[in-house]
């Protein structure tokens, strides 16, 4: 497919044509000769027959929803995870907190404290998804890839109010041991083939 | 009057009451589904197998819904419309013949409530009547959009009976009698007895002026949805609405009897086979309903005028004419 058929502004030489349509009858003999036509062209009746084949084809292009699902693209923004480190199986946050700084709703919270080992570790860290508008600037600021969107669109609560934890956002341990981390390809993510891209920082000025 | 006949009588009011009403609702899954399969869907699939149970889920719905009355309304009228409605189909219903006599525990049946010998005039009548469930409620409902539907209805409903009328008096002529016992007996001999070979102009006639009497999809201007939201409806909630609704069914189930009993040879001899005949002829005008629902785009309320006087008032006294002519010649 290539773009110049449309680039193309000359729109005779496309085929395109005038369709030939009568001028309407101003008279009343050509009136009447129009609703003679009308009635005995039977176009009523290809009307009924149109929908009569596709009853007997019985093609049907229902999805019964919440047994089937249509699959959504990998660039989604639904409800957000938080991802773990492929090799360590470690939560990739950092709690250096730009998501929450980003956040044009004001929905993320996080805090964070200093652990034994003179670490950072995050100790809470909520959205209030009754705020969120799904943008994903949140996944794109985050410089560890670690908040990410998911797929799961379906949501429900008793209140506007409604929020996720770490804890609910994080991949469960079992599914990175099985390898079934899925990786974010929207906002944020690495496009393919930056390796060759990336030029290396220019120390010598 | 003896006794046996009223207790007969009673019991024959009593059957055709339910099993229409039960027809009604029956008839509205038939249409989400052909109108469904037709627009490649699925229609209601959830309540029971297949959405069998979706009638009766509906049923429960609007038994259960509050009764609202509006505030501004005129209550009794608003009281009264729905019931007009759905009474005056079912009266219709007592001089139309659904099926030959039969035996049943050697007692002869008349499946006929009252073989009144005006038996058309008085089917016709009663839907006429019929204008008043619409005409009332929409103008009892302080709705501007129900009172666009009650004078719509009033201007429907007046000019498409001069159709009717006129398009089977000459079938009357012919036949010499209105009962419709007598218009079967009178096409009895078969297939080529039919009165639809020798008025098929008169048949045409009606089965449009029909879509017009039950208020159907190309002449559905009444209760247009997209113009004037439910018409006569809007303000009613709950069982009220539901009477309307049975009305409009029961109406089409009736109409789909008379066409094939006027024209094409109802019952026939009276035999099982020509039972089975007119319910299959029936079966198919009711599905027609639904059919042309799908396929086919509403009219203007004044294009439906200009047909009903310029073009099929015209056509019907023209056949008239003719058929006189014919006849005393
Ligand atoms: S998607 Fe946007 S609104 Fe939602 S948490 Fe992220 S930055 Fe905030
Ligand atoms: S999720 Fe990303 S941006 Fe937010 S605090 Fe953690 S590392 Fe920083």
């Amino acid at each position: 497919m290539h773009n110049e058929q449309f680039n193309n502004r000359n729109v005779s030489d496309n085929g395109y044509y005038l369709v030939d349509i009568e001028d309407y009858p101003t008279d009343g003999w050509g009136k009447f000769k129009r609703v003679v036509k009308r009635t005995f062209r039977g176009e009523l009746f290809v009307g009924l027959w149109v929908v009569l084949r596709e009853m007997i084809k019985f093609d049907i292009h229902t999805v019964s929803y919440p047994q089937e699902k249509m699959p959504i693209g990998p660039r989604y923004r639904a409800v957000h995870e938080m991802k773990r480190l492929w090799e360590s199986g470690t939560e990739r946050c950092i709690g250096c907190g730009l998501c929450e700084k980003i956040c044009i709703s004001d929905c993320i919270r996080i805090d964070t404290k200093v652990d034994e080992n003179s670490r950072k570790e995050v100790t809470e860290y909520s959205i209030n998804l009754g705020r969120c508008i799904f943008c994903g600037y949140c996944a794109e600021v985050c410089p560890e890839l670690a908040i990410t969107h998911g797929g799961r669109y379906e949501n429900a609560s008793e209140q506007r109010e409604h929020f996720v934890m770490f804890e609910d956002m994080l991949t469960p341990i079992d599914t990175l041991k099985a390898g079934k981390q899925l990786e974010f390809e929207g906002f944020g993510a690495i496009t393919p083939h930056e390796d060759e891209r990336v030029k290396k920082t220019p120390l010598s000025y | 009057m003896d006794v046996a006949y009223l207790i007969e009588t009673v019991i024959k009011v009593v059957v055709v009451l339910l099993i229409f009403s039960a027809l009604a609702g029956i008839g509205t899954y038939f249409e989400r589904k052909v109108l469904a399969f037709m627009q490649r869907r699925l229609g209601p699939m959830n309540v029971g197998p297949y959405g069998l149970l979706q009638v009766a889920a509906d049923g429960v719905k609007l038994f259960t819904k509050e009764d609202i009355i509006p505030s501004n309304v005129v209550p009794n009228i608003f009281k009264i419309a729905p019931v007009i409605t759905a009474a005056t189909a079912f009266m219709a219903a007592a001089a139309i013949p659904f099926l030959p006599q039969f035996t049943l525990f050697s007692y002869t049946v008349h499946p006929i409530v009252a073989d009144i010998n005006i038996g058309i005039l008085y089917v016709l009548g009663m839907m006429g009547v019929g204008l008043y469930g619409p005409l009332l409620g929409g103008m009892a409902s302080a709705n501007k959009f129900s009172l666009l539907s009650a004078a719509r209805g009033a201007a429907v409903f007046i000019s498409y009976e001069v159709v009717t009328g006129l398009s089977i008096l000459a079938p009357i002529m012919i036949v010499g009698s209105l009962s419709l016992v007598d218009f079967n007996a009178y096409q009895s001999g078969g297939i080529t007895h039919w009165l639809v070979w020798s008025q098929p102009v008169a048949f045409v006639l009606f089965w449009i002026a029909a879509f017009a009497e039950t208020g159907r999809t190309p002449f559905h201007l009444i209760a247009n949805d997209h113009e004037i939201i439910d018409g006569f409806g809007t303000e009613y909630s709950g069982m009220r609405w539901g009477l309307f609704f049975i009305g409009e069914y029961a109406n089409m189930f009736f109409i789909s009897f008379v066409i094939p009993l006027l024209f094409l040879g109802g019952y026939g001899d009276g035999s099982m086979l020509g039972a089975l005949g007119l319910l299959g002829k029936m079966a198919f005008f009711f599905f027609f309903f639904l059919w042309t629902r799908a396929a086919w785009p509403d009219v203007r309320p004044d294009q439906l005028m200009w047909l009903c006087w310029k073009v099929l008032m015209p056509i019907a006294v023209i056949n008239i004419v003719i058929t006189g002519l014919v006849m005393m010649f």
